[in-house]
């Protein structure tokens, strides 16, 4: 355990003794604001025009903060899709590169300890950036009474949702010495478990089916929603032990090739 | 402290290692010779527990390194040919995350990293970031690194390469000092280095050991194809056919010839001293003896020998 606390604590060093950090977190900060200020003008412009069908129907329920907050986290999901990338592209990369993965492998660790540590760290850094959204959020509080239970599960959802594209950017990241090649080799297999929405959109039958499983974010429109499913959950849950299983495996060859 | 027992490694392409076996006593340098690609590296690889052999056993202090890797690991300090350093660290902050990771209790933490920095003397550069010290200062700390938790056995790949004279002067000093209380492997491709430091040397040439000595037998064993350097005044082509002639003289060349006098190289058998033979010879045939001297070799010769001899071999099958 200290060792993986250990590791952990390195890593956030290394974060935040680079650019990478500061520079992900203002873009990270200055677009979830960008983007909560669209979605609140377009929620206050819908709440106009209800207003006035209201004069002419009679009153229908709006839960504007409720709009505002499952429009924002939504949005988050695709922000991250970015941003996470970046915070894992150079977990193992920049160990393989400098020659400082032999440390790590020589050092009274196992694999799996080695794994969890950067994984963890990774997931510490995602974690400052959901927090940082509860600044826009918090408008909401502030302004209104929303609902908390959706946002609660809302959180949730982004946070495995976050966690899975992770491990995948864990593992990827022990495949190469580049850091770039790392970052956009993520990206690539992240946008593509993204589209696998669209592919589902023209499928038929059974294959619509299987895409629509696999796709890392129709899983996430429930939690969005307030919905609390356990076929969610164990689909994230999955995806990020498979991941990490694959990091786990592709270090022991690493250590056969040398 | 180390038993190595026919290790081999095996890439897809290359067999790097072969049927490599040797000891190491507690307490002892061993040093490690060859040239770059010998096989050097993957051997230690191997026995700091960071690659896995294809065949053979290592042991240090009686746990083998493939079935309990943690138990070795935390007996051996390593340091690998390029020190294993993260560059945006402070000295201290870095041996700091090392010592966590070798599990130096925590009430220990801070007296362990001063001892390893007093150790190496980096103390001054404590608080500097990694990637703006020199070269000589990075290979110290990566030492340092090595020294934490005060392991039985160390492992240095190349301690020494990039370094100025002085620093290496330094280093050297550090890894004898070391000895004793520490079991030393190190590696080198510089002659003088063994010479100076180690108590036993392994040549490795091509993934296969062709020689393990003192550096003094070593040298002692291949004076036994006795070298001798001789100025003899009288005629050239009959002072050769006569030395040539005499017992225990394998071959004789002509170095130099001036004026009727000639220098020559005679190569002599194995381990058996001519010079008295050859002074004989000379007196004999009424020559004028002007000079007679054994050529010592050094390790640096022996190796050149080892290394070229094996490459006949290999034409040669």
């Amino acid at each position: 355990m200290r060792n993986i606390l250990a590791i952990i604590e390195r890593e956030m060093r290394a974060y935040f003794s680079s650019p990478i950090a500061y520079v992900v977190l203002t873009i990270f900060v200055f677009l979830s604001g960008v983007f909560f200020r669209t979605i609140l003008a377009q929620v206050m412009q819908m709440g106009l025009i209800s207003q006035m069908q209201a004069q002419q129907f009679g009153p229908r329920p709006m839960d504007m903060p409720g709009m505002i907050s499952r429009g924002f986290l939504s949005t988050m999901s695709v922000i991250l899709l970015f941003m996470i990338p970046m915070i894992t592209m150079g977990l193992f990369s920049e160990e393989k590169k400098r020659g400082t993965i032999e440390l790590l492998l020589t050092a009274p660790l196992t694999d799996l300890q080695v794994v969890i540590g950067k994984f963890f760290a990774a997931g510490t850094f995602f974690l400052i950036l959901l927090v940082s959204t509860w600044v826009p959020m918090s408008v909401l509080y502030f302004y209104g009474s929303p609902a908390s239970g959706p946002i609660l599960t809302a959180y949730l959802g982004l946070l495995l949702y976050g966690l899975s594209i992770i491990a995948i950017g864990v593992f990827i990241s022990t495949l190469t010495e580049n850091q770039i090649i790392s970052a956009v080799l993520s990206f690539g297999v992240i946008m593509l478990l993204w589209l696998v929405d669209v592919m589902a959109s023209q499928a038929e039958s059974t294959s619509k089916e299987v895409l629509t499983y696999l796709s890392i974010l129709s899983h996430l429109d429930d939690f969005t929603k307030g919905v609390l499913a356990t076929s969610h959950i164990v689909f994230y849950l999955s995806l990020m032990l498979v991941a990490l299983f694959l990091t786990y495996r592709s270090i022991d060859s690493l250590r056969w090739r040398g | 402290m180390i038993s190595v027992e026919n290790l081999t490694k095996r890439y897809a392409a290359k067999t790097a290692i072969e049927n490599v076996s040797f000891k190491v006593n507690s307490g002892e340098i061993l040093g490690f010779l060859g040239p770059n690609g010998a096989g050097k590296t993957t051997t230690m690889r191997i026995i700091v527990g960071y690659m896995p052999a294809s065949e053979g056993s290592v042991r240090v202090d009686g746990f083998e390194v493939f079935d309990n890797p943690l138990d070795v690991r935390r007996r051996i300090g390593y340091l690998p040919e390029n020190p294993p350093l993260y560059l945006e660290m402070t000295v201290t902050g870095y041996l700091r995350f090392v010592a966590k990771i070798k599990g130096v209790p925590k009430e220990r933490l801070d007296s362990e990293v001063t001892r390893v920095m007093e150790r190496v003397s980096v103390s001054d550069v404590k608080e500097r970031i990694i990637g703006k010290l020199s070269k000589g200062y990075k290979q110290r700390v990566g030492l340092a690194q090595a020294l934490i938790n005060d392991p039985p056995v160390l492992i240095l790949d190349e301690p020494t390469i990039g370094l100025d004279p002085k620093q290496i002067h330094e280093v050297r000093e550090l890894i004898k000092e070391l000895a004793g209380k520490h079991t030393v492997v190190l590696s080198t491709h510089i002659l003088p280095e063994v010479e100076q430091t180690c108590h036993r040397v392994i040549i490795i040439d091509r993934g296969k050991i062709i020689a393990v000595d003192t550096p003094q037998n070593l040298r002692f064993q291949l004076q036994g194809v006795e070298r001798v350097h001789m100025e003899v005044d009288g005629p050239v082509a009959d002072v050769i056919s006569k030395l040539k002639a005499t017992p225990g003289v394998m071959d004789v060349h002509k170095l130099t010839e001036s004026d009727g006098r000639c220098r020559l190289q005679i190569e002599g058998q194995l381990r058996k001293d001519i010079r008295s033979e050859l002074a004989r010879t000379v007196v004999q045939s009424g020559w004028g003896l002007l000079e007679l001297q054994s050529a010592t070799m050094s390790l640096e010769d022996i190796f050149l020998k080892l290394t070229t001899a094996e490459e006949e071999g290999k034409v040669g099958t």
